[in-house]
């Protein structure tokens, strides 16, 4: 069998999340796992199903040089205008 | 009206029940941990329709009993459910094939028992349905895909057609009191749902490329409770607890 990651949408208007995997001979079978091993507690409204094999990830031992970068250039980051009160969540 | 009523309550609660433990005892036994969690939870699905049903007859009924005194302080002959589902759960084709047939049963059943002229068994039917519609699809898809896949699955599922298929005839069994509520619009017409039931099955069977036995030896006496001698020791693992320690809670 093959190794599927399971992505699930809590509720309407929120993304897909990734939550775990599982095994499964084809795409259906994981849909309906995933429907029994994820969403028994009102977890979601929503699956996708990945193989896992088609799923191409960054290699954790280069993070350094791909992610380190980012660290100290914090004029990157939106936070240097003046926001409306009115504005919670920015 | 509540003696036939009461006796129809417990016919489908004992199913439920009986088809319920059976799938339960794969619990830690399933061909792999995620059909492992399939399958117990159809098994506590199941388990759900039957504790309504209980309730339902324990309120009708003349004796002073709760769902739980039905379920665990009846003996074998006092239970009404058909043959088919206190069967030994077999192999895991055994099982798929055997919830299929049911499934497809329950479904058909519990669509048309949604506009039963009795409320509250209505209602039961309504919220059953959707997990029913659910256990239809998960049974029919894996009895398609050990049909078409090796030759050792295709075997084990054609033995387990061979045995089972003449135990299905039992499930649209009706006697005096099921016939009344059937003239009142309690319950379906079971001789209708077993055209329905029959074509669906043999649409299914056909695409799986099975071979349906030709005759044989057809069950019957679960309505009377006339039971094989499985039902004997499903109830004793079943009941134990109750009967060792009556009153007992967790």
């Amino acid at each position: 069998m093959k190794l599927y990651e399971i992505f699930i949408r809590a509720k309407s208007g929120l993304n897909h999340r990734h939550v775990g995997s599982l095994h499964a001979a084809d795409a259906q079978m994981a849909l309906q796992n995933a429907r029994d091993v994820y969403t028994r507690r009102e977890e979601g409204v929503s699956i996708w199903v990945v193989e896992a094999a088609h799923i191409s990830a960054s290699n954790p031992e280069q993070s350094e040089p791909w992610f380190d970068p980012a660290a100290d250039k914090i004029y990157r980051h939106p936070t240097f205008y003046p926001l409306d009160k009115e504005v919670d969540n920015m | 009206m509540n003696k036939a009523l009461e006796h129809y309550l417990l016919r489908l609660a004992d199913t439920a029940l009986t088809q319920s433990q059976r799938l339960a005892e794969w619990c830690g036994h399933g061909p792999f941990l995620e059909e492992d969690i399939a399958l117990t939870n159809v098994a506590l699905d199941l388990l759900g329709h039957a504790k309504l049903l209980y309730e339902q007859a324990a309120e009708i009924s003349d004796r002073d009993v709760s769902a739980d005194d039905l379920a665990f302080l009846r003996d074998v002959d006092a239970f009404k459910n058909p043959l088919l589902t206190e069967l030994p759960r077999g192999d895991f084709a055994y099982t798929t094939l055997k919830q299929y047939f049911l499934d497809q049963f329950n479904v058909l059943l519990y669509a048309a028992l949604k506009d039963s002229q009795y409320e509250p068994l209505a209602e039961i039917a309504t919220k059953a349905l959707k997990e029913t519609r659910y256990h239809l699809t998960r049974s029919r898809d894996w009895c398609l895909r050990l049909s078409l896949s090796t030759d050792e699955a295709k075997q084990k599922i054609q033995a387990a057609l061979d045995d089972l298929y003449f135990y299905t005839p039992e499930l649209f069994e009706t006697d005096d009191d099921l016939n009344q509520l059937i003239a009142e619009s309690i319950m379906p017409d079971l001789s209708v749902l077993k055209e329905h039931w029959q074509e669906q099955v043999d649409e299914l069977l056909n695409e799986c490329q099975l071979q349906v036995p030709k005759s044989g030896w057809v069950a019957t006496g679960g309505l009377r409770g006339e039971h094989s001698e499985h039902l004997g020791y499903m109830l004793a693992d079943m009941q134990f607890l109750q009967r060792a320690y009556p009153g007992c809670e967790w």
